[in-house]
């Protein structure tokens, strides 16, 4: 069963078990702009809750995207290496980020859902 | 957004509203940065048809009266007397160290008559600082209240002239008043060929209806104006040029004509032929970031010793260039295009060569 959270920095996780894949919104990517380029963390690579995890950088623009639960990364979408672009057009689906085994999935407790992510863009 | 909120609006605030503009502050103004085509887009827009931006945040100062050419000669490094009619020119308000205050376009418009376009950043201290030097001529300095739109891109003449504006006899860096209260000249600051229109705002209306009607003309934000000046190599005041750096160092110096610098009486005048004598520390040039990985302004370049060799002043993406760009300050014996750098981002080094400025080539229509 897959239960997706949403975060105040406009973040989405879709956890499946004890892995999170970590991306940005659509809402996000729109504030963003066309994206140029993705600096993506290392396979194996420890995140706490709160780092940095990935940095998105617009034509202008450079963006931390955070690390919402501690964990270790599994995965990372090395196609955005060559596409960045493919978080404008697919911010929610083949533009997320990395994926990553959580530590404790309670970290997640208290985040939004859709509705209540939705609610709060307006 | 609060910021936004306090910040002033343009004139046309509705019609970039209409248009699906997202705004941001920008020195004191609350700007259009993109449109829903995105940056991007709008970019690439501007260097294959035609690109409409409201620049109505910079500032037009009309000068006139028989001591023009003495006041503008004093308040800037070249003779305005030597113009000929409709001829413009970039050029400074330098401070008494040779710091450049501000960087201008002055287009003489007659015979005592000047028109200077200012940032807008600066433009309140521009005004302060020509009043003062008025005291000592018989010149009037007003400042114009008008929409400023540019039209940019190959195909902004065709464009300009379908929605009724003239622009026959009009070459690069010349500008002329075809009605009261329009001034219109060929210039611009995307590299391309291009055109900008100071208007009263009726008028502005009814010529923007006609222009983004056309199917060439698309608005462009400011961040693309921004990409599309750094791929020309063009210097962004506050940035990449300030009080803190001379046009020796920027490398502007081909704005002040030779006779000038040795003999000119303009402000700044002693502290810039001391800064030419000296010869500058360091030097403005063209940063090209190795890999796709944009490099910002603010990131300390090192030389390959490991040596501080300067700092990055703009920096972002190139979409026509179709990689990073960027632009600093480096030391003089670094200042070679190809020598090798790096550009210190989130804790790594980049590879960075010193490169030519422009990016990308200027198509500049002259006569």
């Amino acid at each position: 069963m897959t239960k997706t959270y949403f975060t105040d920095d406009h973040e989405w996780i879709r956890v499946e078990g004890d892995i999170a894949t970590v991306g940005i919104t659509d809402y996000a990517q729109e504030q963003l702009g066309d994206l140029v380029f993705v600096d993506l963390p290392e396979v194996g690579a420890t995140l706490a809750k709160g780092d940095t995890a990935v940095v998105v950088e617009s034509v202008k623009a450079a963006s931390d995207v955070y690390a919402p639960a501690d964990g270790e990364v599994t995965g990372v979408n090395d196609t955005l290496s060559a596409e960045p672009g493919l978080i404008n057009t697919a911010a929610t689906g083949d533009g997320w980020l990395w994926k990553m085994k959580l530590a404790d999935a309670g970290q997640l407790d208290g985040l939004m859902d859709e509705t209540a992510y939705n609610a709060m863009i307006g | 957004m609060t910021t936004t909120e306090t910040a002033q609006k343009l004139p046309l605030h509705d019609i970039h509203e209409q248009a699906g503009a997202r705004f941001g502050p920008f020195a004191g103004w609350s700007m259009p940065i993109t449109y829903p085509l995105g940056v991007m887009k709008e970019h690439l827009h501007v260097r294959e048809k035609a690109g409409l931006f409201d620049i109505s945040h910079m500032k037009l100062f009309a000068i006139s009266g028989p001591g023009a050419v003495a006041l503008i000669a004093r308040a800037c490094p070249f003779e305005p007397g030597e113009m000929t009619p409709s001829q413009a020119r970039l050029t400074f308000f330098l401070d008494d160290k040779a710091g450049i205050r501000d960087d201008l376009i002055v287009t003489r418009l007659g015979d005592t008559r000047f028109m200077i376009v200012a940032n807008a950043g600066n433009a309140a201290a521009d005004e302060a600082h020509l009043r003062a030097l008025a005291a000592d001529f018989d010149a009037e300095i007003e400042p114009l209240e008008r929409v400023f739109l540019a039209l940019q891109g190959p195909q902004a003449e065709a464009a300009l002239n379908r929605a009724g504006v003239a622009t026959d006899g009009l070459y690069f860096m010349h500008g002329r008043e075809p009605k009261p209260d329009w001034f219109v000249s060929r210039s611009g600051y995307t590299g391309e060929d291009g055109f900008e229109i100071g208007l009263p705002e009726t008028d502005a209306r009814a010529l923007v209806a006609r222009l983004t009607s056309d199917d060439d003309v698309e608005w462009i934000g400011l961040a693309a104006r921004d990409s599309l000046r750094l791929e020309a190599g063009l210097c962004l005041h506050g940035q990449d040029i300030s009080a803190e750096t001379t046009p020796v160092e920027a490398a502007l110096l081909w704005a002040v004509p030779k006779p000038v610098r040795e003999t000119g009486d303009f402000v700044g005048a002693e502290a810039l032929r001391a800064a030419i004598m000296a010869g500058a520390a360091q030097k403005r040039v063209g940063l090209k970031p190795e890999g796709r990985q944009p490099v910002r302004a603010g990131a300390t370049l090192y030389a390959q010793d490991g040596s501080v060799a300067g700092r990055v002043t703009s920096g972002g993406f190139g979409p026509s260039a179709g990689h990073p760009v960027a632009m600093g300050y480096v030391n003089v014996d670094l200042a070679r295009a190809g020598t090798q750098l790096a550009a210190e981002v989130r804790g790594t080094r980049v590879p960075v060569a010193v490169h030519a400025l422009p990016f990308t080539p200027h198509r500049y229509l002259r006569g």
